[in-house]
C-alpha cells in the first residue's frame, strides 16, 4: 500500500487530490506555474488545471497573500505559496491583520479556509536573509494554525487536512525536507492535524522537536540508547495548537525534559514548551528542563558557522547526557 | 432616472447624516469608546456609488464604513449595535466601528489598516472569475491609501487578470493631518490607473447624481467583462478624522465653504427647485416630501439607538464562540480537546 516519496512529491501529490476533487481549491504564488514551483511542489499542476487554478503571481507577497484571504471569504479554498518563510514578512499584514482576524472581527461570520505554506529553516549557506525560522513570530498570533510535516507522510497528511480546513493553516515546511524520503501509505487514515506523535517511545527522558530537529532527535536517540539512555521522542507536528496531553504524559512519566528547536532560542518557541510543560509537571521534574535551540545571531553564510549556529545531533546527545546523568552523580 | 429611485437616494443621504451625527452624540456622551471615524459630508460618494450597485456585488470598506454598510442594507440597528459593541451588533459586538461585517449582504468587511481593502477586494473578484459570474466588487479606499504598496500591487493584478474590480477613491484631501499636496507627488489619484492600463476617471463627489451616473456606467462596463476601473471622487470630510481630532490643520473657512457646498445641500438645490430652475423638467422633490423623509430617517436612527441599548453585552463564551465558529467541526488533537 505504501509509496516511497520524497517530501516534495507527497505534498504535490496532495495539491493534486485535493485540486482533482474540489474545483474551490486554486494555488497561487510565485512560479508556481509554468515553472512548477521553486521546490517541486506544484510541478504538472499548471498543465492539468490551467492558469486559473495554478496562478503565477507578480513579486507582490502582501497582495497575493490578501488576495487568498478575499478569495477564501467568498467560499474558494487557496492554497498560497510563499517561496520561503522569509518573504511571508512582507505578507505578514495580510496573514496577522487580515486572515487571522477577520473571521473572529466578524463575529464568526466568515470561516477563512486559507492555506499559506511556506518552507524555512536553515539551508546549506543560504545566508541571513534567507534563513529564518519564524514560528516565534506565528505562534503569537490568535486565529492561525501551524502544522510543521517533518516526514513525507505527515506532507501528505496535513497538506490535505489543511486544505480541507475552514481555518486559515500556516504550513511550515522546511527547505532541507523536501528532497528527504520516506515511506507514505496514500490510503491510512490519518491522525488529528495538530495530535503529536510519539516517534520513539523511551523510559528516561523526553525529547520533544518538530519538523527538521524530530528527525534529528529522533537519531540522536538510537545514539543514546548505545548508551544505555532510553529517550523518548515527540515530534509535536502541531506547534498552533500543541499537544499538549500528550506531552504531559510523556514527561510524567519520563521526569526529563529536553527540547531541540532550530529557531533562535530566545522567546522560542521551545520557550513556551519549556514554561507550559514546568507549570504542569514541576512535582515530578528530576531536573530543570533544558533547551536546545540556534544561537541568538542572524545565520552566518560560513558553512561551518552556519553549522555551528544551530543544533546538531551531537549537540542533543550531548545535552540529554548532561540531564540524565549530571556530573557528580555518575 | 426615475423619481422614487432620486427619492430613495436623498433619503439614504439623509440616513447617512442623521446616522452619524447621532453615533457622535451617543460617543460624546459615552455610551461607548474606541475609534469613531465619522462619514459626515462625504455621503455623495456611498450613496450614488452603492445605488448603482447589484445586490450581488460586494463591497469592501475602510474603518469610515458605517455609510457603506447602511446603504449596502444592513439594518441600521445592527450597526448602531456594533458601535455599542453589543450582541446584535452586525460583527457580535467583536468588530466595532471599524470592523463592520454582513456576509449575507455581502459587506465583506471595514478595515482599519490603510491599504487592505485592495487585496481583499481582488481576492473576492479573482473567486468571481473562478466561478465566471456576472458580479462586481466596489473597493473603497481614502486618496492616503493610494500610497501604500498594496495599492500599486493590487491594481497591477487586477489589470494584469482582467478582475471585476471598481476601486472608489474617496479623496477628502486630507490623510488625518497631512493634506494631500504633503503627500502625493501626483495628487490626482485616478490618473495612476494609467500605469497599469486601466481605465481612471474623476467626479464631483459632492453631487449623488453625478456619482451615481458615472458609476452606474463603470460597473457595467467592468460587469461586462471589461476588467477593472478607477473612480476619484472629490469630498470632503466636515469633521475630524476621528472624534480625537480637533481638526485645527484646516482653517475654518475652508471647511465653512465645503459645508456650504455639501452633498445635502446640493440636493436641496438642485432636487427641490423650483421647475424653472431645473430647465422646465419637475423637481424631483418637494419640501414638504423632503421634511417627510428627514422625519422618517429621524425614527429609524432613533430606533436603532434604542434597539443598540436594549442589545445585550457579548459574554467571553460568545467571544469564543466566534473564534471558534469556522473549524468548530474538526476535531484538532483529541475529541475532548478544548482551547488554552
Amino acid at each position: 500500500m505504501a509509496e516511497t516519496l520524497a517530501y516534495w512529491q507527497a505534498l504535490n501529490r496532495a495539491h493534486d487530490v485535493e485540486m482533482a476533487g474540489d474545483d474551490s481549491v486554486f494555488v497561487l504564488g510565485e512560479d508556481v506555474g509554468l515553472y512548477g514551483g521553486s521546490y517541486r511542489v506544484t510541478e504538472g499542476l499548471h498543465a492539468r488545471y490551467g492558469e486559473w487554478r495554478v496562478r503565477d503571481t507578480p513579486i507582490s507577497e502582501n497582495s497575493f497573500a490578501g488576495l487568498g484571504v478575499g478569495a477564501a471569504m467568498i467560499g474558494l479554498r487557496p492554497v498560497v505559496e510563499i517561496m520561503t518563510v522569509n518573504f511571508a514578512l512582507l505578507a505578514i499584514d495580510a496573514i496577522v491583520n487580515m486572515a487571522a482576524k477577520i473571521p473572529f472581527m466578524s463575529g464568526g461570520q466568515f470561516a477563512m479556509p486559507l492555506v499559506l505554506r511556506m518552507p524555512g529553516g536553515v539551508g546549506k549557506q543560504l545566508a541571513a536573509q534567507h534563513s529564518q525560522r519564524l514560528e516565534h513570530t506565528l505562534m503569537n498570533v490568535p486565529g492561525l494554525r501551524i502544522a510543521v510535516p517533518a516526514t513525507p507522510q505527515d506532507a501528505w497528511w496535513q497538506l490535505r487536512q489543511a486544505i480541507a480546513s475552514d481555518d486559515c493553516i500556516v504550513l511550515l515546511e522546511h527547505v532541507m525536507l523536501f528532497g528527504e524520503k520516506g515511506e507514505v501509505d496514500l490510503h491510512a487514515a490519518p491522525p488529528p492535524m495538530h495530535q503529536a506523535a510519539i516517534r520513539r517511545p523511551g523510559k528516561d527522558l523526553t525529547i520533544i522537536a518538530y519538523s527538521r530537529m524530530a528527525n534529528l532527535a529522533q537519531e540522536a536517540a538510537e545514539i543514546l540508547a548505545g548508551e544505555g539512555i532510553d529517550a523518548e521522542v515527540i515530534d509535536l507536528r502541531s506547534l498552533r495548537p500543541i499537544d499538549w496531553a500528550l506531552c504531559v504524559d510523556s514527561v510524567r512519566k519520563t521526569r526529563h525534559l529536553l527540547i531541540a528547536e532550530e529557531d533562535c532560542r530566545f522567546a522560542g518557541a521551545g520557550a513556551e514548551i519549556a514554561a507550559t510543560l514546568t507549570e504542569r509537571c514541576f512535582d515530578v521534574l528530576a531536573a530543570a528542563p533544558l533547551r536546545l535551540g540556534g544561537l541568538d545571531l542572524p545565520t552566518p553564510f560560513n558553512a561551518a558557522l552556519e553549522i555551528a549556529s544551530i543544533p546538531q545531533i551531537a549537540d542533543i546527545v550531548e545535552a540529554a547526557r548532561r540531564l540524565c546523568r549530571p556530573p557528580g552523580k555518575e | 432616472m426615475e423619481r422614487e429611485h432620486v427619492r430613495s437616494m436623498v433619503r439614504d443621504l439623509l440616513l447617512a447624516r442623521r446616522f452619524e451625527e447621532r453615533a457622535g452624540q451617543a460617543y460624546s456622551e459615552g455610551e461607548f469608546g474606541g475609534f469613531l471615524h465619522l462619514y459626515s459630508g462625504e455621503e455623495a460618494v456611498a450613496v450614488g456609488v452603492l445605488h448603482a450597485a447589484e445586490p450581488s456585488d460586494y463591497v469592501v470598506s475602510t474603518y469610515r464604513e458605517h455609510v457603506h454598510a447602511l446603504v449596502k442594507g444592513v439594518p441600521p440597528g445592527r450597526v448602531m449595535a456594533e458601535l455599542y459593541g453589543r450582541r446584535d451588533g452586525c460583527s457580535g459586538g467583536m468588530g466595532g466601528s471599524m470592523h463592520l461585517f454582513d456576509r449575507e449582504r455581502r459587506f465583506m468587511g471595514g478595515y482599519a489598516i490603510v491599504g487592505e481593502t485592495f487585496p481583499i477586494a481582488i481576492g473576492i473578484a479573482y473567486g468571481i472569475m473562478l466561478r465566471r459570474l456576472p458580479e462586481a466588487v466596489i473597493c473603497f479606499f481614502g486618496e492616503g491609501a493610494a500610497n501604500q504598496g498594496t495599492f500599486h500591487e493590487s491594481l497591477n493584478m487586477a489589470a494584469l487578470w482582467r478582475l471585476p474590480v471598481l476601486f472608489v477613491c474617496e479623496n477628502n484631501r486630507y490623510q488625518i493631518g497631512t493634506e494631500i499636496h504633503r503627500q502625493a507627488a501626483i495628487p490626482d489619484i485616478h490618473t495612476r490607473a494609467c500605469a497599469y492600463g486601466m481605465p481612471g476617471e474623476r467626479a464631483d463627489g459632492m453631487d449623488v447624481l453625478a456619482v451615481h451616473e458615472v458609476a452606474q456606467r463603470m460597473l457595467h462596463a467592468i460587469r461586462s467583462g471589461q476588467g477593472p476601473q478607477l473612480l476619484e471622487l472629490d469630498t470632503y470630510r466636515f469633521r475630524g478624522h476621528s472624534m480625537a481630532d480637533a481638526g485645527a490643520y484646516r482653517s475654518r473657512t475652508e471647511v465653512e465653504s465645503y459645508k456650504q457646498a455639501g452633498p445635502l445641500q446640493r440636493v436641496e438645490q438642485k432636487l427641490v427647485a423650483p421647475m424653472d430652475r431645473l430647465n422646465g423638467s419637475p423637481a424631483a422633490l418637494d419640501e414638504a416630501s423632503l421634511q417627510q423623509l428627514r422625519d422618517e430617517v429621524e425614527q429609524i436612527v432613533e430606533a436603532a439607538v434604542a434597539f443598540a441599548e436594549a442589545s445585550p453585552a457579548p459574554t467571553l463564551t460568545d467571544a469564543w464562540d466566534a473564534f471558534h465558529a469556522p473549524g468548530r467541526h474538526e476535531t484538532l488533537i483529541r475529541a475532548e480537546q478544548k482551547h488554552g
